[in-house]
């Protein structure tokens, strides 16, 4: 048994490195993500029960290109299964501090801002990461999802990863100021998140969508997060399935790269420790 | 000794000095013109109807809201313009908190711990508030009266030399009620200043040195519990008996009518049959002060 201080700490001591309470909170994030079960299922359970089903329904080849629909809608639902880790859980998960008095402690404490962030940043990563390998594994053994054959292939996955997840976890970030308590979360993540699937290519093949959806789901991020992983999953010969007849990694990059900056900035002007007044 | 030097100290710097504090919604005046002086090692009650102003009052002072005018410094700093070193040295202990719902006590005091440049030992913390027994247990799985002893503990985990108390033994058994408190007394006597926000009077009572009223955003008494309001000097009620029957005077000079009482009693050991003396409680001066009726008229 420890003997209780009843005296204040002394000044002038100096305060914990951001990079150490940076990890502290990607920790905690992290661990408070894996005891929630019910995130837990709607991010790990949902795409592996739908990769399943969909693995059942469809079993032949895209037209007669010899490559099996299914590892055309695995790169879809990997993509889909990054946003879900990214945006949905971010987002949901910061209107849910806001709700919980989670960011108003924070706020009173010395926690750097950017330490929250760094640790929220962290744990969307390593649940995409935890996400993706789990598709990947089902895919493979139950589906016969091929891996990306070469390392330029993995690093296609790699870099469209990191950037489509930054890209969405940014927004995530930007769009939690928005719903007013955690309940009216899930319309302002859970909603979007599902109409874009549906439209993006997740589910189908993308070029067979119509025109006009096409053209809106071509202004969000995850078309082009689930394009660049087509790059990675599909053999070349697929590009003629694009609308571009192209893989268009240039241009994957750049809207990409474009949403996370839009998020940042958004992010740093909507952002709110606590209810304004 | 100590408490020579606290008083000396409190003159020389208070920790929380306000000035003409004023915040306004709208329409709505919250706070008007507030002055307020408190000292090192002073635990000071803000006592105060609901909407009175003193949630406002303390998230001003706590740097979560800003004012519309008015001076404020707490530990020497504005804190609207407080930086991190100056939030190592506050606690704050906020009323309804639902966070980290899914995370174990333990887990969670080591993790913000980690925030301070000196923090209390979470272990001896969660001995000092009786969750031993409960530190494997999540937060969301707590009574409420654990919950709050949480909250509490993750106030006091950075060794604040300012603690915020909002309602702290609300949900409190008797037991725990009366441990917390003489923790508060044992760090306010070590130099913590406490500056407790609450509706229960008893507690304001039992705890605080010095108390301020708040009704309508202004304060309209400060002082020690007992002499608030005038309350030391108030009319008092004397009853007594005697063979003519029950007898109630309202008197400012008590002492002297008991002794003229005493000196013509009848009775053979000269005591005043069913003699009372009795000043309006705290309460009854409370509700005068935020201009409620009492809810027992004076006989």
């Amino acid at each position: 048994m420890t003997q209780l201080v009843t005296a204040p700490a002394p000044a002038g001591r100096r305060l914990p490195a951001l990079l150490r309470t940076s990890l502290s909170r990607g920790t905690l994030e992290v661990r408070s993500f894996f005891a929630d079960r019910e995130s837990v299922i709607f991010t790990f359970a949902l795409p592996v029960i739908l990769l399943f089903v969909f693995g059942q329904v469809f079993h032949g080849d895209i037209g007669s290109t010899g490559v099996p629909f299914r590892q055309y809608f695995a790169a879809g639902i990997i993509a889909s299964g990054i946003m879900s880790a990214t945006f949905v859980n971010l987002g949901a998960g910061i209107a849910a501090d806001r709700d919980s008095g989670a960011l108003k402690r924070l706020a009173g404490s010395p926690l750097r801002p950017a330490a929250y962030f760094a640790g929220k940043a962290i744990s969307a990563l390593v649940v995409a990461a935890a996400e993706t390998a789990v598709l990947l594994a089902v895919g493979g053994a139950v589906l016969g999802v091929r891996l990306p054959g070469t390392p330029g292939r993995w690093l296609t996955l790699g870099w469209v990863f990191a950037l489509g997840g930054a890209a969405c976890a940014m927004l995530g970030m930007a769009l939690s100021s928005l719903p007013r308590s955690a309940r009216s979360s899930t319309a302002v993540f859970t909603l979007p998140y599902l109409v874009l699937s549906f439209i993006s290519g997740v589910y189908f093949v993308f070029s067979s969508l119509p025109a006009g959806l096409q053209q809106i789901a071509a202004l969000f991020p995850l078309k082009w997060l689930g394009q660049g992983l087509r790059a990675a999953f599909l053999p070349g010969l697929m590009q003629s399935v694009e609308p571009a007849h192209s893989w268009e990694l240039a241009r994957v990059a750049l809207v990409l790269g474009a949403w996370f900056v839009a998020g940042l900035v958004l992010c740093m002007t909507t952002f709110r420790w606590r209810e304004p007044g | 000794m100590t408490a020579l030097r606290a008083a000396g100290e409190a003159a020389t710097s208070p920790v929380i000095r306000v000035r003409g504090l004023s915040k306004r919604y709208h329409e709505v005046t919250a706070l008007n013109r507030v002055d307020l002086d408190i000292g090192r090692g002073e635990i000071f009650a803000l006592l105060g109807p609901n909407g009175a102003g003193k949630t406002t009052a303390v998230e001003i002072l706590e740097g979560h809201r800003h004012r519309d005018a008015g001076e404020v410094s707490v530990l020497g700093t504005d804190p609207a313009r407080a930086d991190r070193g100056w939030r190592a040295r506050i606690g704050i202990v906020p009323q309804h908190a639902r966070d980290f719902a899914d995370l174990t006590v333990r887990m969670v005091l080591r993790h913000l711990a980690g925030y301070y440049p000196a923090p209390q030992d979470p272990d001896g913390l969660i001995d000092a508030m009786g969750l031993a027994s409960r530190s494997r247990a999540r937060l969301g799985q707590l009574s409420g009266g654990e919950r709050r002893r949480v909250d509490i503990a993750l106030g006091l985990l950075g060794r604040p030399e300012l603690l915020f108390l909002d309602e702290p033994t609300t949900g409190l058994d008797p037991a725990a009620r009366r441990r917390l408190q003489a923790l508060i007394r044992q760090l306010a006597a070590d130099g913590t200043t406490i500056l407790l926000t609450t509706h229960y009077l008893d507690e304001a009572e039992a705890l605080a040195g010095r108390v301020a009223v708040l009704a309508s955003g202004r304060i309209v008494a400060t002082g020690p519990p007992a002499g608030l309001g005038g309350r030391d000097r108030a009319t008092a009620t004397v009853r007594w008996r005697d063979e003519a029957g029950q007898h109630v005077r309202l008197s400012t000079t008590p002492t002297q009518l008991v002794a003229r009482l005493a000196a013509r009693a009848g009775t053979t050991d000269g005591e005043v049959p069913g003699l009372t003396v009795t000043r309006p409680s705290l309460e009854d001066i409370y509700l005068d002060l935020i201009g409620q009726s009492r809810p027992e008229a004076q006989s």
